[in-house]
């Protein structure tokens, strides 16, 4: 069965600077897979360079069909949701519009009551606060907005940025809960890039490992979490 | 570009500047002294906007300023011409100066709507003051005559007087911003905070780079007072602060030899304009300022060191390679 | 007192129609960081276009909705094809863009209709409407209705359709717009759109009163600045409720102060604006910007 997102020697540059040098990864359809490294590795710009956010080369296929090169807001249309890094939130827009604008993109208008009633039941704290403008929610509440505006788009693919940044651990489990239970329920495949590698390694099926634009370990996420020595090495603990 | 190949250039135009007034007529001498003026009034501007990132849309307003002082000054009381541009100079170094401190609370598009008010009152302000502008009627001189029994045209004097004042103060100023005080200005230009965490006196430097800039535009104002041998207070209308802004667009924000591309442009283009249409002159002026900012969005000289940069990087790498 | 009344009108009326113009400004600046400058001479030339068609023949108010059909769709195509090669460039690059349009505009308009002046038609009676002892011009309030049902239409829009929405999205944070699909650049074009037709309907509105000429909104542009400095150039409701201000102290000040006359009529704009950058710069409503290190 291939993969529902392939990328095959992806390069990507800011500029004059290349920041990513042929990497080659996949997401199967309905997995959830992480992307793990420290900062500066080039976690963040993959994701961009799936989205067409960053200059890139190289193949990357979304359901066997070619998506590099295209703009943003075409990709997305195809059923791709990123929740970016700092989540990305329309600040003074009220959290039910931010969530009307998740659904801008949809293939198709039909269900999307029944998403806002499955959202608000993921995130019972949005629900409560419907008509509170978004940058009035606390770090925890505006990063369940992100996922739960991603989530209206009744994506295929969801990629993750760091959702567990400047978040209290209690709140980062409850998010990840949430991630897991959506995978499981509707489908929705997963690409998660963290740097808390123990938290993203114990919600993932495959992992990859980034050093400075290449990808120098994957594997399946229970082997690099058994390994001693690539954890110590490369995760920290 | 070494420094060398620079300097040679360099001479290679000093040389033609100096031997034009041999190839030109007179009008067409008169037009080239109106682009060095243009050019030190554009680098007084540039020194603000594009060095330290304060817009000003009012530049107009010290060149009026300038050429009023300039004009004033030998209308009423017989100053020497020569001496009125320090004065106009310091005169308006000082006004710029006052002008830049409230003006250190206003950023962006606010500083440019509170120049673009002084730029809009100046030929109301020219015109209330009749006892010593002389109202709408203005004041007429009498070009300077050549010093020094030469046998020159007044022309060709102020040519050679105008081209003197232009590479003096263009020295001053490429010293000036080639070293700590034009690091520091152009650090107040990209990061204000950092700026002043890192030592910098920013209200300070702020307020002084307006007041310099002003005064750069003020001995511009004078020069053209006695270039053109009039002044009169429609002239300095807003659309003159808005060409000096066109000016450094084109020619190159932060860049010295852009003031003086500007100069050219602004002095000539319209003048094509008007040989391609009688009819609607400013709008093929218009289509001329689109069509230059698609192809060269950073300006002429911008454009130009973007691409010498390149050649470098590509130079680099295949020696890497 | 009656006078006093007359003159509120007549500067609310006026007042109306900087405010529109205004909001066109506000409208493209929150977008994309760059004003307009433009903009008043792209509302006169669209003033002309319905001249000429009434000129032709067609009613007023069948040219009115022509007019702005047409300058919505120019002033969309206006930011897809002139401004778009420039989106992204320093700001001042795009400044230099708008004021190449502005002096296309008017030399065309100049060119292609003179310099002198034309009478416009207004819609409205001559005959003035009298309350109680008050008189006041149809077309002053004429001019403030159409103005207010502009102003409520565009407000309905953008509150609750979700096109409306999508725009003040890209508006705000045009990055997780394209994240949530939204084609921005097209968003921008509307907005383009949007403005220009706000502004066709401030030239139709105004072009009775001033009479027709290519440099008709010159000074307006200038008092459409003062109403966004005193509204705020973050607030679009600011920007009009400091166009109707701004209109009313002008006219109240021209009225009573005896010394300004013809040649300091812009004066009071001038004042306006300084005062407000000297004590609020981000105007009555406006947000204070807010710089992140």
């Amino acid at each position: 069965m291939a993969a529902l997102l392939e990328a095959r020697g992806l390069h990507a540059q800011y500029g004059w600077t290349k920041v990513l040098h042929g990497l080659d990864f996949a997401v199967e359809e309905g997995g959830i897979t992480t992307i793990l490294g420290a900062n500066g590795a080039g976690k963040t710009t993959t994701l961009r360079a799936v989205c067409g956010m960053v200059r890139t080369a190289g193949e990357v296929r979304f359901d066997g069909r070619d998506i590099a090169g295209r703009a943003t807001e075409d990709i997305v249309r195809l059923g791709i949701a990123h929740v970016p890094e700092g989540r990305g939130t329309f600040v003074n827009l009220t959290v039910d519009e931010n969530l009307r604008l998740g659904a801008y993109g949809r293939s198709s208008r039909t269900g999307i009551a029944e998403d806002f009633e499955a959202v608000y039941r993921y995130f019972p704290v949005l629900a409560s606060r419907k008509r509170q403008v978004a940058g009035t929610l606390s770090g925890g509440e505006q990063q369940m907005l992100a996922v739960a505006r991603a989530l209206m788009l009744r994506p295929r693919l969801l990629l993750l940025d760091e959702p567990s940044l400047g978040l209290a651990p209690m709140v980062v489990r409850e998010i990840f809960r949430i991630v897991r239970t959506i995978n499981r329920e509707r489908r929705v495949s997963v690409l998660l890039v963290e740097q808390n590698a123990a938290i993203a390694l114990g919600l993932a099926d495959q992992a990859y490992l980034m050093e400075t634009g290449r990808i120098v370990q994957s594997g399946p996420a229970a082997q690099l979490r058994e390994n001693d020595a690539i954890r110590r090495a490369y995760l920290g603990y | 570009m070494s420094a060398r190949v620079r300097l040679g250039l360099l001479l290679v135009l000093l040389a033609i500047a100096v031997a034009l007034p041999l190839f030109v007529s007179n009008f067409r001498l008169f037009q080239f002294t109106q682009v060095a003026t243009y050019a030190i009034a554009l680098l007084g501007l540039n020194m603000l906007t594009g060095y330290n990132g304060q817009i000003s849309l009012g530049h107009g307003a010290f060149y009026a300023l300038g050429a009023y002082t300039a004009a004033i000054m030998i209308d009423k009381w017989n100053v020497p011409y020569a001496l009125t541009l320090p004065v106009a100079g310091l005169l308006c170094l000082v006004a710029g100066f006052l002008f830049g401190i409230p003006a250190l609370r206003l950023e962006g598009l606010y500083l440019a709507l509170a120049t673009f008010a002084l730029a809009l009152a100046v030929p109301q302000i020219l015109k209330y003051f009749e006892d010593w502008t002389g109202g709408s009627q203005g004041i007429v001189l009498s070009k300077p005559k050549p010093p020094w029994g030469l046998a020159i045209t007044p022309d060709q004097w102020l040519y050679f007087f105008t081209l003197a004042v232009m590479l003096v103060l263009f020295f001053l100023a490429r010293n000036l911003l080639a070293g700590r005080t034009g690091r520091a200005i152009v650090a107040i230009r990209d990061n204000p905070t950092a700026a002043q965490a890192m030592g910098i006196n920013t209200p300070l430097y702020k307020s002084l780079t307006f007041g310099v800039s002003a005064g750069y535009t003020g001995v511009a104002g004078a020069l053209s007072a006695l270039t053109i041998a009039f002044v009169a207070p429609d002239t300095f209308n807003v659309f003159l602060s808005i060409t000096f802004l066109v000016g450094i667009v084109i020619g190159g924000l932060a860049s010295i030899s852009g003031a003086i591309l500007g100069g050219f442009f602004i002095q000539f283009v319209p003048n094509w304009a008007q040989d391609i249409s009688k009819a609607a002159p400013w709008a093929i002026y218009g289509v001329f300022l689109i069509l230059t900012m698609y192809v060269m969005p950073f300006g002429i000289a911008g454009t130009a060191r973007l691409l010498m940069a390149r050649r470098l990087r590509r130079a680099g790498t295949a020696r890497a390679g | 007192m009656e006078i006093l009344f007359q003159q509120i009108v007549s500067g609310l009326a006026t007042g109306g129609i900087y405010g529109s113009v205004a909001l066109a400004l506000v409208m493209i600046y929150q977008a994309t960081d760059v004003v307009n400058y433009a903009q008043g001479e792209m509302a006169m030339f669209s003033t002309y276009l319905a001249w000429s068609m009434m000129n032709a023949g067609v009613p007023y108010w069948a040219a009115f909705f022509g007019t702005l059909v047409v300058s919505f769709v120019g002033g969309l195509l206006i930011e897809r094809i002139v401004i778009r090669p420039v989106e992204g460039k320093p700001v001042l690059t795009i400044v230099i863009v708008c004021i190449g349009l502005l002096v296309i505009f008017n030399s065309v308009a100049g060119w292609i209709y003179s310099y002198i002046q034309k009478p416009f038609p207004s819609p409205f009676p001559p005959r003035p409407i009298m309350l109680g002892t008050v008189v006041f011009g149809a077309h002053d309030v004429g001019a403030i209705l159409v103005t207010l049902i502009v102003l409520a239409c565009l407000y309905a829009f953008f509150r609750y359709t979700t096109l409306g929405l999508a725009m003040r999205a890209a508006a705000q944070n045009p990055a997780s717009s394209r994240l949530c699909g939204i084609r921005v650049g097209w968003m921008l074009a509307i907005g383009w759109g949007l403005a220009a037709m706000v502004g066709a309907v401030a030239g139709m509105m105004v072009a009775p009163i001033v009479f027709l000429d290519p440099n008709m909104m010159a000074g307006i542009l200038i008092y459409a600045f003062a109403s966004a400095t005193l509204g705020g150039f973050t607030s679009p409701g600011g920007a009009v409720i400091g166009g109707l201000i701004v209109g009313v102290i002008e006219n109240i000040v021209g009225t009573y102060v005896s010394f300004i006359g013809t040649e300091l009529k812009l004066t009071v704009a001038l004042a306006v604006i300084l005062v407000v950058l000297v004590f609020k710069p981000s105007g009555l409503f406006g947000r204070p910007a807010v710089h992140r290190v």
